[in-house]
């Protein structure tokens, strides 16, 4: 067990830290809730209809007791307007990993209670996003589907075209031997209508349910011929006539069922090995005190190895190269009985950092040793002295390391993830297995501050090259703008928006987080599919 | 044993009381052998006899009650006596005597007594002769309806009409008004002679608002009669008792030596030997009449043994040996007070209709004596006596064992089966009872409208929300690769409430529940909200804690799905409700339809005609294979829509059901 803490739980420091955190966790609930409340509202629409509301068909859906971890619950933020008071987080899905009947399953629930489920450009991402993972992590895909479809006000070309892709992916986890079942709900139309047409299983419910490739307008408007959306795709129809419905429910609770019932008679875990009974230390130091121990502010230096103790089972870790590159960590120790390698930053990379992060990372992959990047870093080391020490290269050597390791990776922006340095340390684009970003995190090609400086000298070294006198005041507003342009983008709520991640957490719950990550990757490794080439043909 | 006339016994019946005999028989040395029939061969006095024979099918005069089996199987055993318990053949001369032609000891007296006071109205003439207080009434052989209908006028009415051979409420019925008096003879009648052969009957005057009070005689082969107190049993359903206990609340010293004197002298009368019950009704006055004698060890006979430190059975035995009885009268004291319950499977909510079904997990109450010849895996199968066990508490008071035996009651499980369980606690509980007041008329008066289960309370259906969820958890966990408990009951969004429709017997409930997995877990519903946490769900007995109480909660799955469970002392059935699977089946119900294209062979019923459920209604004749379309359920058939011969396309309806409802 780590013996360096410094921290005293409630020292004036840890308190103020405490209540910063804690405001940024509320702050991203409120946010959830923002959206869960306004679908919710509904709720009686939904009753009308005989129907219970999307959330309660996830809640349903899912094992009771057992863990799910939420993906992309900011999806779309500030995507659909400018007001942040008002924007609506998710994207109109709701989407997670959880355990179906004791599958774990890609779950992607169609949000009908915000804009009738229409699809929106981050709800394209974040669809692409679950199916990649599900195709990654080998999870049976589970779509409870009801939406207008896209928005006809709203077209936008790319995302027509782009969207072909939720489709194809369909087709491939098919013929990946990954089995995918769609619950109709309600209205699936034009391209929504492939929903349930690529998936192995689908549920319709009885009355609601419906697909088909043009709804009544557009068959009126396209051919002039009169038809009532249930002939042209209610559930009962395709169960008896079309074929595209193998399972015909009562209502909303009894599809919710049904799919359940799917899942377990796939008897997914069949061949899995017997798991192997590991006996799992809490940390010593508790996971809760997180939120007192990490700098609310970022650009606070500590020692990260606070934090490790608070993730790590026993707060027991082992330091790989301590005094070499000090300011990079390279650390061994389990989570949930799971053997990783941490890197976590101290500082900015330096190129011994760097050096010892390259070789850490080979020998992780080496042994099969997932690994876990907890970013806290402005980047890499930038002047004379580190360029003459080859910081480009080592940089990249570490940069090589990060994206041909084939071992799984899981990052958590815990504070500053900036420039290369978020290369270095798994960012986005080096398609980490998960990514969750902290609230207090913050990401971007630098900070707004430094951007502004920077700017700024650019500006006055341009000035003295003309010869003319700088203008403070336009310098100022000049400042202040490009601060505002980086700082809004770094927040983790507006990446999350982006899709630029797998979510934001409530950074107390990053040990389970990671855990329930690990035992994802853990179990796509030892499962073996039974993949075709085509995947399942509907008959 | 020296001298001894057996060292081997049968014991001619099963369940309990086979169970009861066979522990005394072993603690005296002797070897068990037990019978079955082929519905019993894992029950468990079958288990624990030294030797066990199936002497037939399940249906009792096949087998219970086959007297040349269990002689055959006594002589396969090398068994020396034969103990009948109750019921059965316990009661029959004939079997007795068998018994001794075949050179065996038989554990009960004579049949010659047997037989005296097995016609009711042959014993109540010679008890009325011994001297026998006995209710005014008429026993003569003259049965016609006049005589009967003459006699009843002159006993006056209300009058108890009973079969002689009778016994245990079976033709036996109360007449109110003269008017009422034919047709109550010929149902009389007619249930004595499906009963015992016999339908002779017997009047006797109706004694308003009495005891059940019977005496307990042991009398041994050497002319030794003693009585062993008494036993009031007046909770009775139907003349079935329900509750019996000792002493009476209603008996004194005086009373209990006069009721004594009579009950010897009765037995007396018909040179009785070994354990038997003379039966009274004692009225509010203090008077008390002859009712008839059971010739036999009773079911309710614990609670005598409890208060009296004896043990009838092996008094029974003893004598049967030839032994002296070890006891005399003055050595005889009663110490403290017993009370029995007797644990039926049967539905106290629903004309108490026999249930059957396993034993998914059976657990006698703590700190009471249980009796019982059942054990988890049980079947109990409607070809016998539905209960399940005796539940028996002492204390040093009435008062005492009566809240002993509620506790008792409690803690006992008879999971998946519905039992009389609940009602026996409500009867305890009932201030009427708990006084020591109850006569006879006792369940009518305290349950006018009949019994029906109190609502649950809040608690108890947070705690089955729990126990359901909890499993359906484990059953989850089970089918997963590997679970990690840390991680049980995490979510990274907070969480969603949960709504779920839960079915306890029968009865939906709407509730919230919100956290689970979590220590601590929160269920509302339309009776209010609780806060629970629920122990390790892999142990049978758990430990819930709701609202800051503690709760004993136990449990097993249930096959179909959901669980049984005893929560708060009630035995619940705890499952999802899924009302689509009655749906489904009340939509194809009523239609036969023709499940695909072919020629209908034959049609096998008639418009008009009634159908059990699965009779054949047609036959459909489809890719050379004869399909046969049967009933869904059972009805009328309203309607043949189709004739044998015709081709009928998929789909086409046949035949249309008016269903029974």
């Amino acid at each position: 067990m780590w013996q360096g803490s410094r921290i005293t739980p409630g020292a004036p420091g840890y308190t103020s830290n405490r209540a910063a955190m804690l405001r940024a966790v509320e702050t991203l609930r409120a946010l959830e809730a923002r959206t869960a409340t306004k679908s919710e509202q509904r709720r009686d629409r939904f009753r009308q209809r005989g129907q219970i509301t999307p959330r309660e068909r996830l809640a349903r859906l899912l094992d009771p007791g057992l863990p799910f971890l939420r993906l992309h619950s900011l999806a779309g933020y500030m995507a659909d307007t400018d007001d942040a008071e008002k924007s609506l987080p998710g994207s109109t899905f709701l989407i997670g990993i959880g355990f179906v009947s004791g599958v774990r399953a890609m779950i992607v629930v169609d949000d009908s209670g915000i804009n009738a489920g229409a699809l929106s450009p981050m709800a394209l991402q974040a669809m692409l996003s679950a199916q990649e993972i599900a195709l990654r992590q080998k999870l049976p895909f589970l779509h409870l589907v009801e939406s207008a479809g896209a928005n006809l006000m709203n077209y936008r070309v790319e995302d027509w075209a782009q969207g072909g892709a939720v489709f194809r992916n369909l087709a491939r986890l098919s013929a990946a031997g990954l089995p995918t079942v769609a619950v109709l709900h309600g209205p699936s139309t034009a391209g929504g209508a492939y929903m349930p047409g690529l998936s192995d299983y689908v549920i319709g419910v009885r009355r609601n349910g419906m697909a088909a490739l043009a709804g009544a307008a557009l068959v009126h408007a396209a051919t002039g011929e009169t038809a009532s959306d249930a002939e042209l795709g209610g559930a009962e129809m395709h169960a008896s006539v079309s074929g595209l419905v193998e399972y015909m429910a009562q209502d909303d609770i009894h599809a919710i069922d049904m799919a359940r019932r799917v899942m377990a008679r796939l008897d997914w875990n069949r061949d899995m090995p017997a798991p192997q009974a590991r006996s799992v230390a809490e940390p010593v130091h508790d996971p809760d005190e997180i939120a007192g121990v990490v700098p609310a502010d970022w650009a606070t230096p500590y020692d990260m190895r606070e934090l490790v103790a608070r993730l790590v089972d026993g707060s027991d870790f082992d330091e790989f190269k301590p005094d070499f590159g000090p300011a990079t960590l390279c650390l061994q120790a389990r989570v949930h009985g799971v053997t990783v390698g941490i890197l976590a930053n101290n500082g900015p990379i330096d190129p011994a950092g760097a050096n010892k992060a390259t070789h850490f990372i080979q020998a992780c992959d080496q042994a099969g040793t997932p690994l876990v990047f907890l970013n806290n870093t402005t980047g890499y080391m930038v002047g004379v002295e580190y360029e003459r020490a080859g910081m480009i290269k080592h940089g990249s050597k570490m940069i090589q390391a990060v994206a041909n390791a084939r071992v799984p990776k899981i990052t958590l922006y815990t504070g500053a993830s900036f420039g290369a340095g978020n290369y270095g340390m798994c960012g986005i684009a080096y398609q980490p297995d998960f990514l969750f970003a902290w609230p207090t995190s913050r990401s971007g090609v630098m900070g707004g501050a430094q951007a502004a400086r920077t700017m700024s000298l650019v500006a006055r070294a341009g000035a003295e090259r003309r010869g003319v006198d700088m203008d403070e005041d336009r310098l100022a507003t000049q400042e202040a703008a490009i601060e505002a342009l980086f700082d809004r983008q770094s927040s983790p709520f507006y990446t999350s928006g982006k899709v630029l991640d797998h979510g934001v957490i409530d950074p107390r719950d990053s040990r389970k987080v990671i855990a329930f990550c690990l035992q994802t990757c853990l179990e796509a490794q030892k499962r073996r599919l039974n993949p075709n080439a085509f995947g399942v043909a509907r008959a | 044993m020296s001298g001894a006339r057996f060292s081997s016994v049968l014991v001619a019946n099963r369940g309990e009381i086979a169970v009861r005999v066979m522990r005394t028989a072993r603690e005296m040395g002797l070897r068990t052998v037990a019978v079955y029939s082929s519905a019993d061969a894992d029950a468990p006095h079958v288990a624990m006899a030294d030797q066990a024979i199936c002497i037939g099918p399940a249906t009792a005069a096949q087998s219970y009650l086959n007297i040349a089996a269990l002689l055959k199987a006594a002589e396969a055993s090398g068994a020396g006596a034969i103990h009948p318990g109750y019921g059965f053949l316990s009661e029959n001369a004939d079997f007795a005597r068998a018994v001794e032609a075949a050179g065996l000891v038989f554990v009960g007296p004579s049949p010659d007594a047997i037989e005296a006071m097995g016609d009711k109205a042959k014993a109540k003439r010679r008890m009325q002769a011994a001297g026998v207080p006995c209710v005014p009434g008429y026993e003569g052989a003259a049965q016609d309806d006049a005589t009967l209908i003459a006699e009843a006028a002159r006993i006056g009415f209300p009058v108890m009409v009973k079969a002689a051979a009778g016994g245990g409420g079976k033709g036996m019925r109360l007449v109110t008004n003269a008017p009422d008096l034919p047709e109550a003879l010929l149902r009389a009648r007619a249930e004595a002679r499906a009963a015992f052969g016999n339908d002779h009957l017997i009047l006797e005057q109706a004694i308003q608002r009495p005891r059940h009070v019977e005496i307990q005689v042991m009398a041994d082969a050497h002319g030794a009669i003693i009585h062993l107190g008494e036993r009031d049993c007046s909770v009775q359903r139907r003349h079935q008792k329900v509750i019996e206990e000792a002493p009476g609340p209603a008996v004194d010293a005086p009373l209990r030596a006069r009721m004594g004197a009579a009950a010897v002298a009765a037995a007396k009368a018909v040179g009785y030997r070994g354990a038997g019950t003379v039966e009274f009704l004692l009225d509010e006055t203090g008077a008390f009449y002859f009712l008839e004698m059971n010739t036999r060890l009773q079911v309710e006979h614990p609670v005598t043994e409890l208060i009296t430190g004896l043990d009838l059975v092996a008094l029974q035995f003893s004598v049967a040996q030839g032994a002296p009885l070890p006891v005399a009268q003055d050595d005889i004291c009663l110490n403290g007070h017993a009370i029995e319950a007797r644990l039926y499977a049967e539905d106290p909510a629903n004309d108490f209709l026999p249930a059957t079904g396993t034993v998914a997990l059976w657990q006698p109450g703590p700190d009471v004596r249980v009796d019982s010849g059942i054990a988890t895996g049980s079947t109990v199968s409607p070809h016998y006596d539905p209960m399940l066990a005796k539940i028996i508490a002492h204390g040093p008071t009435r008062d005492a064992a009566r809240r002993a035996l509620i506790a008792g009651l409690e803690g006992t499980a008879a999971l998946g089966l519905t039992t009389n369980g609940s009602f026996l606690q409500d009867i305890l509980r009932a201030p009427g009872f708990a006084q020591g007041a109850a006569t006879t008329s006792f369940l009518d008066e305290a349950f006018p409208e009949g019994w029906a289960p109190e609502a649950l309370p809040q608690t108890a259906i947070a705690c089955a929300a729990g126990l359901l969820l909890c499993s359906e958890m484990h059953t989850a966990l089970d089918a997963t690769c590997g679970s990690d408990p840390a991680l049980i009951g995490f979510s990274s969004d907070g969480g969603t409430p949960v709504q779920m429709e839960l079915e306890i017997d029968g009865t939906v409930h709407h509730l919230t529940v919100i956290g689970f997995g979590k220590p601590t877990f929160r269920v509302d519903g339309d009776a209010g909200t609780s806060h629970m946490s629920l122990g390790d769900i892999s142990a049978t007995n758990i430990r819930a804690k709701v609202d800051g109480t503690t709760h004993n909660i136990v449990h097993a799955p249930a096959p179909g799905g959901g669980v049984f469970a005893r929560i708060g002392g009630r035995h619940l059935f705890i499952r999802r409700h899924r009302p689509w699977l009655a749906a489904t089946d009340a939509q194809t119900g009523g239609q036969i339809v023709a499940p695909m294209p072919g020629l209908i062979a034959g049609i096998c019923v008639s418009s008009g005609d009634r159908v059990q459920a699965g009779q054949t209604i047609a036959i459909l004749e489809a890719m050379k294979m004869q399909h046969r379309l049967s009933a869904p359920t059972s009805g009328v058939v309203a309607n043949i829509l189709t004739t044998a011969g015709q081709q009928v396309t998929s789909g086409t309806v046949i035949a249309i059901l008016e269903e029974d409802t």
